[in-house]
């Protein structure tokens, strides 16, 4: 017998899991509509995704392969120390790969790849409340949820129009789901919006701070709020990816010196390191076999 | 005599985990038939599917409702023992309904249908039918189903379509359905539109 205690599998306990597993079933069957639920204190803080560390928690299973991205990056801190996390309390398999995936946790991208059937997406979500700076009142923005009253979010996207000759919010992008509910997408690039409309997987949203939890279930439709005159587009970047050469993919821009020199990156590395491999350079990348 | 010791999970962290997956799965994908991998053994009236379900997702938060079948002390001993869930006799207090049969199914509207402010309040009915498949074809649409689908179970209640109907006119409001036999799931959430035909 083991000597040292263990945690319990994927580290949270059982009723909490079924608390949460019940919240995600009312969150699947009404697309949009934020579930209130108990959530709990995790050994990490508010911020670092404790909603999207809850929800993977009480879904994932010892088959599952867990791939964990923070703004599309594999590599950065909020990114591996969850995917240690889950290594650790879970035992389960982890990867960069997004095909290989069966949940991807993420922190405020979508995966460039096209996520396929059975796949689970989990968004880490630090605000849920899409009408939240408009109406700081719970009860207030709950009843204009009920009654599907969403005018104050069409003035405030008119108000971009008025203020900058277009709809200035670029992350966050306020979404109709379903033709009913108004949901906010995390802060995610509103690049990243059309990837949400009738996805083959299922997608699910924990803001641990804010105690909510919804869904989108596959195939579901997801439409970004516009007017017929100012129809809703996305980001558009004018070179390619500098490492692989990739366009219509989201971009970082990294500052190289401090005479204005810089470049732009895949935000997703996955997708960059697959296009290198499979041979696609682009300006200020090497070809793969000389950069071994 | 039967104290309800017996059954239930033997794994219990990894069988309810399987059990949610399933459960999930059939939700999310509507008029699938999802499998339970990991089932727990059937008790008395309960069959292993309502089994499976009942300790995939009570527990002493979530008040249930039975049918006439199981309200025998063995299957209250079991529930009392397993899950610690308050068994209560209002359709409209319920959080999750097990029913044995369509004919022990109160009208769905007498269940609770949680409000316009909260409708994740509403009851998630549980009903175990005779077979998932060879019954009347119906087409199912909505979130979850890519264009339409085919479902065919047997044993649904009497104008089920109609009272599906008006289940649906009441969204965001509205109860859950999940069809359980032959060691799986089909799930029905309140988005989806059901009709007779090919």
């Amino acid at each position: 017998m083991n000597a040292v205690a263990q945690y319990n599998f994927a580290y949270l306990d059982e009723q909490t899991k079924r608390m949460i597993r019940r919240a995600i079933l009312k969150a699947i069957a009404i697309p949009g509509y934020q579930v209130p639920f108990s959530s709990r204190e995790m050994p990490m803080p508010y911020g670092w995704g404790t909603g999207g560390v809850q929800v993977t928690a009480s879904i994932i299973g010892p088959q599952d392969v867990l791939k964990v991205i923070d703004q599309g990056a594999d590599d950065t801190t909020n990114a591996v120390s969850i995917r240690a996390f889950f290594a650790k309390v879970a035992q389960v398999e982890t990867t960069t790969h997004t095909a290989d995936a069966t949940i991807i946790q993420t922190r405020h991208r979508i995966p460039e790849k096209p996520l396929g059937r059975g796949q689970i997406l989990v968004y880490q979500v630090p605000i849920p409340e899409p009408l939240r700076f408009l109406e700081p009142r719970e009860t207030e923005t709950r009843k204009m949820h009920a009654l599907e009253e969403y005018g104050l979010m069409h003035v405030k996207l008119y108000e971009d129009i008025a203020r900058h000759g277009r709809i200035a919010t670029t992350y966050a992008y306020p979404v109709k789901v379903e033709g009913r509910y108004v949901m906010d997408p995390s802060p995610t690039p509103k690049f990243d919006n059309p990837k949400m409309h009738m996805s083959e997987a299922l997608q699910l949203f924990g803001a641990g701070r804010e105690h909510r939890i919804y869904a989108v279930p596959p195939h579901t439709e997801v439409v970004s709020l516009d007017f017929e005159d100012h129809p809703f587009e996305i980001q558009h970047f004018e070179e390619p990816c500098a490492l692989c050469g990739a366009e219509q993919v989201y971009l970082d821009e990294v500052i190289l010196d401090d005479r204005g020199g810089h470049m732009y990156v895949c935000s997703d590395t996955d997708n960059c390191e697959e296009r290198r491999e499979a041979g696609h350079v682009g300006v200020l990348g090497t070809p793969q076999e000389a950069a071994e | 005599m039967d104290i309800g010791l017996e059954g239930g999970f033997a794994d219990p962290v990894l069988q309810s985990q399987a059990g949610f997956r399933t459960i999930m799965d059939a939700l999310a994908n509507p008029g699938t038939v999802q499998n339970f991998t990991k089932s727990a053994l059937a008790h008395g009236a309960l069959t292993a599917e309502l089994v499976s379900t009942l300790l995939t997702l009570c527990d002493q938060d979530s008040p249930i409702w039975l049918s006439d079948s199981l309200r025998h002390s063995d299957v209250e001993a079991f529930v009392a023992f397993h899950t610690g869930a308050p068994i209560v006799r209002e359709p409209a207090r319920a959080m999750l309904a097990f029913a044995t049969s369509a004919a022990e199914l109160p009208e769905l509207g007498q269940f609770n249908l949680g409000t316009q402010e909260y409708p994740d309040r509403s009851t998630t009915i549980v009903l175990a039918v005779p077979a998932l498949s060879g019954g009347d074809e119906l087409i199912t649409r909505g979130p979850g189903i890519r264009d339409h689908g085919h479902i065919s179970p047997l044993g649904l209640p009497e104008d089920f379509i109609g009272q599906w109907a008006d289940n649906r006119e009441l969204f965001p409001r509205g109860i859950d359905l999940l069809l359980v036999a032959d060691g799986a799931v089909l799930g029905l959430p309140r988005t989806t539109r059901i009709a007779e035909g090919h």
